[in-house]
């Protein structure tokens, strides 16, 4: 029994300056990954209409570990600018588009934001550090037991994330603020666009897993009135010679 | 031949049979767990295995010939295993072409699963290349069985692909190959050892497939694919399959977390669609059948997409739906009002599983008596009939992100061309509407490629007023126009505002109206849509299409890639928008149709320059220049596909489906060639002697290409005039209009390799090589001309290559009189 305890102490004094080492490189990585992000948006500002992101959106992604939220092997990878894969054929979105996307919400710290997709909680860990409360749903089991287990661990206890159908979303909790649709759907389920609040904005990747091209955000008017705007990132003007 | 020649014959058609089945199914399967074009780059690249067949058998051909009926047995026996073996591990390779896009390392495994599905050809290639090395004697009647193997291979496969899935046909294909090997072996078995070994290995090749444990039978499906990424869902299942050559339908139900498929749904709807089963193509493709029980009223949700712009404009219409799928555009049809609907839909196999395992869900809807559902290809059953309807519909049945990726820009589809909406228009009744919905893609492609098509169609009616004819609405993810047999009048133009203001769809096109009016509810940064269309239906049609960044220019009968829209001139600013993302708007299809064609004639030229390199001291001396033996072969390769390929395209329309035109003309052709090729020492031989100048070979080749050159005057016409006959007598006339072309098409390659069994019998399975090679670089090659000039002048080059080969036969041979009476 002795002899296990001072293995123990050993292992933990071994391992603690080794992951401090690590805590310290996924950091670096992390600051690289938010230069990318801004060269991205600086470059895209012609498309998008904004040279850079707003400073707490960016302060929020800087504070999630990304790394944490890919599968182990793909760790080294996570703060690559670019989707990775994460099993049950889905994906977690570009570090940019992410930005984008939440960007694009022009959140405030009141708000109540609804998500379907959890995915691998990712988004919702960033919008966490932005609103009051953020409520996702996912529909692949394995996915929602593994993102609410590390949301719950990683401490983000604004958020609740469960498993199940989304297309009605959570009529309790509504009207909600904003609402993010990152599950490819062929259509917009309308009990959510009904729980969005009138000045509300939805936003909505559009594109096959790896191949996002385009976001689609919705916005609820005060009169209700339903208006989109179609955000391409990354797309050229059709015509030479114009922009 | 010696006494195992017979055997040997049928051996070698047999095992022609099993590697172009082997190639057929490779597509399948390939089409299933990934998608398809990448299927395509990786046959025609697999198939290389020819070509370096060709230089393994140059190489070592004594010591093969010596040993042929065990190394003949071995080669049949590996392809067995390889068929079988190699597909399965292939599949375990976790490439993920989705990815390519985001960095190189994906690319890092192509050349594994390359080398492991070009291995079966390898083996076979070998196997039938060394028997033509042994009988050089009578390569005349060996290439005949050759050719006709492969000639009854293709349909064969066609109907084996309807018995059961796709892993039963590979598992018989394989053991084919292994019963090729049995038949030389058997024979020779009591008196060689050699035999008896091969007669070992032959057991273990069928042991494989037959023993081999489920799991590495299973088709592997791509995460990514509909069909997989809806199985995640909780107690979803499929509940019923179908197996054939048009694909794999699996028919979904997610009783815990319903599938809901409402492409592009207003965002003004308060209408959810009702319970649905979902109908998966490949994997891929989804139609949706929805619950039915006589209750109209459920279906709200159908008013509120772009696709039923045209029910308000039309009373009690009787509508012509053409890819009737799972039933969507029917029940919308009856939902607005429709007096009667006939629909048509390719796939037997789909409107049995609608009508049988979805019966009761769907309410028995093909069985109603205002519902008429035909079997066939679309515009053939338009062309045929002399029905005119109140409006024909064209249904979105590919899958948003399959066209979002490009993936379609190399299907020839003969539904989006100027000849078919001609058609369509001629069977407009007085006042109808033409209808077509398709995905939204940004920057705007398809919906302003159907503007200028529908343009062309028009004009080409006579019509000079088509911008007063067509409306253009669009939605967030889906667009329709309408094309109207006359012109818009001010209520139409009331009913189009007044569907799509409150639908909060945005008009891109009706006729008067202004450009602040089109970019209301879905808007882009400029009015893109409305201005592409005022562009193309006004005077700056050609300017407009000329800068603008992806190609627009209409599809025809003869180049019918209505989804290839990519332009060279984009290419750098794709490239420069690489890192974030931009190459997911790069056209998959074609960027990897020309990739495939860069690797293809890389890896040909290296095989068939590696054996000449070594074999440089052995050939001996050799009365024809070797370039123009590697020209002739190359030649010969080439202009056969370019025509074979032609041909097929040519009868779509005409056989009326593409598996018939596909079985019927790969038939025709290569058992005709088969027999010409037996028949060619003789033809030669007389010819050559009554225009002893010109020699034999020159004239069939003369022959060839005047022959080619009348068809591309003639076919179009004549197979437009009878269109009309039944079917059966369609098949006769494909055969017969086809017979004598391929008949002389078989003869030039058996005296090519005559000419070498007198002077070089050792350059024969380099020859053979070569010509294998050319015919994989001519199958990429023959679509990379087709996308750009078209299939008439795709023939048109087959013609200028099949006089070059005359060329290459003829010139200093003959001069030097080293040269026989050939």
């Amino acid at each position: 029994m002795r002899a296990f305890f001072t293995c123990g102490i050993v292992l933990l004094l071994a391992a603690h300056p080794a992951a401090a080492a690590a805590e310290a490189h996924y950091a670096e990585q992390r600051a690289a990954m938010l230069h990318a992000i801004d060269r991205d948006a600086i470059d895209t500002a012609g498309y998008t209409g904004r040279r850079g992101f707003d400073a707490r959106v960016m302060a929020a992604i800087g504070a999630v570990p990304r790394h944490l939220f890919v599968p182990a092997d793909k760790a080294s990878r996570a703060y690559d600018n670019r989707p990775l894969p994460i099993g049950y054929g889905q994906t977690i979105s570009q570090p940019y588009i992410v930005a984008l996307m939440t960007d694009l919400l022009d959140l405030g710290g009141g708000d109540v934001v609804f998500e379907l997709g959890t995915g691998s909680g990712y988004q919702a860990a960033v919008l966490s550090g932005l609103v009051a409360e953020v409520y996702t749903v996912e529909i692949v089991p394995e996915l929602a037991a593994l993102a609410a287990e590390r949301l719950a661990r990683l401490g983000y206890d604004n958020i609740t994330a469960w498993h199940g159908d989304g297309y009605y979303g959570r009529p309790e909790k509504a009207p909600f603020d904003a609402i993010i649709v990152t599950a490819a759907a062929s259509h917009v389920p309308p009990p959510l666009i009904a729980q969005l609040k009138p000045g509300g904005r939805m936003v909505i990747p559009v594109g096959a897993a790896f191949l996002v091209q385009q976001l689609m955000l919705i916005e609820k008017t005060a009169e209700g009135d339903i208006l989109t705007r179609h955000i391409l990132p990354v797309m050229f003007v059709p015509l030479t010679g114009e922009r | 031949m010696s006494a195992t020649g017979f055997p040997v014959l049928f051996a070698v058609a047999l095992l022609s049979a099993a590697v172009i089945g082997y190639e057929i199914l490779l597509t399948r399967l390939f089409s299933i767990i990934q998608w398809h074009h990448f299927a395509y780059m990786v046959i025609s690249m697999a198939l290389l295995g020819f070509g370096a067949a060709g230089s393994f058998v140059a190489l070592a051909r004594a010591w093969l010939e010596r040993h042929f009926i065990a190394a003949f047995g071995a080669g049949a026996a590996a392809f067995g295993v390889s068929a079988f073996g190699c597909f399965a591990i292939a599949q375990r390779v976790p490439f993920n072409p989705l990815e390519i896009a985001w960095g190189g390392w994906q690319l890092a495994w192509l050349p594994l699963i390359y080398l492991l599905l070009s291995a079966p050809f390898f083996f076979a290639a070998s196997a039938i290349c060394l028997a033509f090395s042994r009988f050089k004697e009578r390569l005349g009647l060996l290439y005949r069985f050759d050719l006709i193997g492969a000639g009854l291979g293709a349909p064969l496969v066609v109907a084996l692909l309807f018995l059961g899935p796709p892993v039963l046909s590979l598992k018989l294909l394989a053991l084919a190959g292994v019963g090729a090997g049995a038949l030389v072996v058997a024979p020779a078995l009591r008196r060689n050892s050699a035999g008896a070994l091969a007669a070992l290995l032959l057991a273990a090749a069928v042991a494989l497939p037959l023993a081999a444990p489920g799991a590495w039978s299973a088709l592997r499906l791509s995460p990514y694919k509909g069909l997989s990424v809806a199985l995640t869902a909780p107690d979803a299942a499929i509940l019923a399959e179908r197996h054939g050559p048009l694909g794999w339908l699996a028919l979904v139900e997610s009783p815990t977390i319903p599938l809901r498929h409402a492409p592009g749904l207003s965002l003004k709807s308060s209408s959810p669609p009702p319970e649905q089963l979902a109908l998966f193509s490949d994997g891929g493709s989804l139609s949706a059948i929805a619950r039915f029980d006589g209750d109209l009223a459920k279906l709200a949700h159908l008013d509120d997409q772009t696709a039923a712009l045209p029910y308000h404009l039309l009373a009690r219409p009787h509508v012509l739906v053409l890819g009737a799928g799972g039933g969507e555009e029917v029940l919308r049809a009856l939902h607005k009002g429709a007096r009667r609907v006939t629909a048509v839909e390719l796939n037997r196999q789909m409107a049995d599983l609608v009508r049988r395992e979805a019966g009761a869900f769907s309410g028995a809807l093909y069985e109603r008596p205002d519902v008429a559902l035909h079997i066939g290809e679309a515009r053939s059953f338009v062309a045929r009939g002399d029905a005119r309807y109140d409006l024909i519909q064209l249904a979105l049945i590919d899958s948003f992100s399959a066209a979002a990726a490009g993936v379609f820009a190399l299907n020839e589809n003969t539904l989006y061309t100027v000849e078919a909406f001609e058609a369509y228009l001629d069977h407009l009744a007085p006042g109808g509407l033409l209808a077509v919905t398709r995905w939204i893609k940004l920057p705007p492609r398809d919906a302003l490629k159907l503007i200028a098509t529908a343009a062309d169609a028009l004009a080409a009616r006579g019509v000079a007023d088509a911008a007063g004819r067509m409306a253009l609405v669009r939605g967030w993810k889906t667009s329709t126009l309408i094309v109207k047999d006359g012109a818009l009048t001010p209520a139409d133009i009331a009913a189009i505002r007044g569907f799509a203001g409150s639908r909060g769809f945005d008009l891109a096109w009706v006729p008067g109206m202004l450009e602040a009016e089109a970019n209301r509810f879905n808007r882009l940064d400029a009015p893109y849509f409305y201005r592409g269309a005022r562009a193309l239906l006004g005077e700056r049609r050609e300017e407009f299409m000329d800068g603008y960044k992806f190609a627009l220019a209409p599809a025809t009968d003869d180049r019918p890639y209505f989804f290839h829209d990519f332009k060279w001139a984009a290419l750098p600013e794709l490239l420069a928008l690489a890192a974030g993302g931009g190459l997911a708007q790069v056209e998959w299809g074609y960027v990897i149709l020309v990739a495939t064609l860069a690797q293809a004639a890389l890896a040909g030229a290296v095989l068939i320059l590696l054996p000449l390199l070594a074999g440089r001291a052995r050939a001996g001396a050799l009365a024809w220049d070797r370039r123009r033996l590697v020209v002739y072969f190359l030649a010969l390769g080439l202009g056969f596909m370019f025509i074979e390929m032609a041909f097929i395209q040519r009868f779509v329309l005409f056989l009326g489906h593409p598996l018939h035109a596909i079985a019927v003309v790969l038939a025709a052709f290569l058992v005709f060639a088969g027999l010409g090729s037996g028949y060619a020492e003789r033809l030669a031989h007389r010819l050559g002697r009554r225009l002893p100048k010109l020699g034999g070979v020159t004239l069939i080749a003369a022959a060839i290409a005047a022959l080619a050159g009348i068809y591309i005057g003639v076919l179009p016409a004549l197979l437009n005039a009878l269109l009309a006959l039944p079917e059966g007598a369609r098949i006769a006339l494909a055969v017969l209009l086809i017979a004598p072309l391929a008949f002389l098409m078989g003869m030039p390659f058996p005296l090519g390799l005559a000419r070498l069994a007198r002077h070089a019998p050792g350059l024969i399975p380099w020859a053979w090589g070569i010509n294998g090679c050319a015919s994989v670089l001519s199958a990429v090659l023959a679509t990379v001309l087709a996308v750009h000039i078209g299939f008439t002048a795709v023939v048109g080059c087959a013609l200028a290559i099949y006089l070059l080969a005359a060329l290459m036969f003829a010139g200093r041979c003959d001069a030097t009189a080293q040269y026989d009476e050939l």
